[in-house]
């Protein structure tokens, strides 16, 4: 898991990683957009390998939903 | 997938034409702040583009690019046997834009005429349809034109859509020529065609008055049923995903060495997109040139008017293009650039 808040810590400019958990709910923070969405899907293929959906992204709420997604 | 080879045609040359009018992302309203629209431009890498005026047609664009084209080719208008126009965005539902511009470019009645309305893998698709009128030496000259005017169909109040499409026309000759050699691979999947879609308007959801009325989405982006409305998290997926995927085979069936292909010509979707099927494929940077930092998404305009952009250094040359999107499809080809291809970037 901290490894994977390391890695979301990576695709945000303003965010600092102490003010990341996995109860985090991402799409509250302040920088959350759709080009951030776009990395995030850019780092489940890259570090994971994994093809994560616009839907996926829709549905998740925290950072630990994403984590999951990532560990299947 | 599919293969195939087409021999003995060759393309001759490319005129792209692009409107004056330049419309830069930085200076639009539609961003919350100067933060956003930076965000934007850094992971799209569209800082501007270029914008029709509300009585020029895409078929405008593609007269004036084909006038210059048969021009500078030196071509007899007789000799031209077919003409395929490939848009989204052609002057009337009915009839085709293609059998308008045989009239107009003076073109003879024996020329076969008709539209292609596929996007942004569609200059391709158009190749791979006129190459194949030729291959046999029966017709010897052929003229595609692509481009679209999404200018008109994007909401100007929709940030997923509006600041990344431009409007161009280009007009591409090809020609029976023994020897030369075009390899293609096509591809198609239906099942992502509401990825992008103008909903109402065709056959399925006629138009009717609640087709024109704007509304705000989940993401605050607003735009009626008539306008462009893409999933960008669903084509992103497809495209980091697919593309790689279709070029490997392509390379892998036609036994190809990326090394030696000069220049890589993609889809101007998104720089971040691009740049991760580029490296995805093992291309370098010095092989695939962008233009989208200066015209945007073209959509089946993309890929000459990147060519536009190189002038004179594309002679001599191998080269792969790849078109996708819209569909949902992909289009992949390899060709070789003779050394008297004209190459010419218009502003009309």
């Amino acid at each position: 898991m901290e490894d994977f808040l390391d890695g979301f810590v990576e695709i945000l400019e303003d965010t600092e990683r102490s003010a990341l958990t996995p109860e985090t709910a991402f799409k509250d923070l302040d920088e959350w957009d759709s080009m951030t969405a776009l990395m995030l899907i850019a780092m489940f293929d890259e570090k994971y390998d994994k093809k994560i959906t616009g839907n996926d992204i829709k549905q998740a709420n925290t950072l630990n939903d994403l984590f999951e997604i990532a560990s299947k | 997938m599919g293969f195939l080879k087409v021999n003995n045609v060759k393309i001759s040359g490319i005129v792209s034409a692009v409107p004056e009018n330049i419309v830069k992302n930085r200076e639009l309203d539609l961003f919350a702040n100067e933060q956003e629209a930076e965000k934007f431009i850094s992971v799209t890498g569209i800082a501007e583009k270029r914008h029709v005026s509300p009585d020029q047609c895409t078929s405008d664009l593609c007269y004036s690019a084909a006038e210059e084209l048969i021009t500078k080719l030196n071509w007899n208008k007789e000799d031209i046997e077919v003409l395929v126009m490939v848009t989204q965005t052609p002057d009337y539902v009915v009839p085709n834009t293609s059998i308008i511009l045989q009239d107009r470019l003076g073109l003879p009645k024996s020329c076969v005429c008709f539209d292609v309305p596929l996007g942004c893998s569609g200059y391709v698709y158009g190749l791979s349809i006129i190459s194949q009128f030729l291959q046999n030496g029966g017709f010897k000259k052929g003229l595609l034109l692509v481009g679209d005017t999404l200018s008109k169909q994007c909401s100007t109040l929709d940030k997923s859509t509006y600041p990344l499409f431009g409007d161009a026309g280009c007009a591409t000759a090809l020609e029976y020529h023994e020897g030369s050699e075009m390899l293609y691979n096509l591809w198609s999947d239906g099942s992502g065609y509401s990825s992008i879609i103008v909903p109402d308007g065709g056959y399925r959801n006629p138009l009717t008055e609640k087709s024109l009325v704007r509304e705000a989405d989940a993401e605050g982006n607003t735009r009626s049923k008539i306008n462009t409305y893409m999933n960008g998290t669903e084509v992103f997926s497809f495209g980091i995903s697919e593309v790689p995927k279709e070029i490997k085979k392509f390379v892998a069936h036609f036994d190809l060495d990326m090394s030696k292909i000069d220049f890589t010509f993609f889809h101007q979707a998104n720089k971040f997109m691009n740049e991760m099927i580029r490296k995805k494929v093992g291309l370098t940077k010095e092989q695939v040139p962008y233009s989208l930092d200066r015209f945007g998404n073209t959509s089946s305009a993309t890929v000459p008017v990147t060519i536009a952009t190189l002038g004179d250094s594309i002679k001599n040359t191998e080269v792969l293009m790849c078109g996708f999107g819209v569909g949902l499809s992909i289009g992949i080809l390899k060709t070789t650039i003779e050394e008297d291809f004209v190459n010419i970037l218009l502003e009309v």
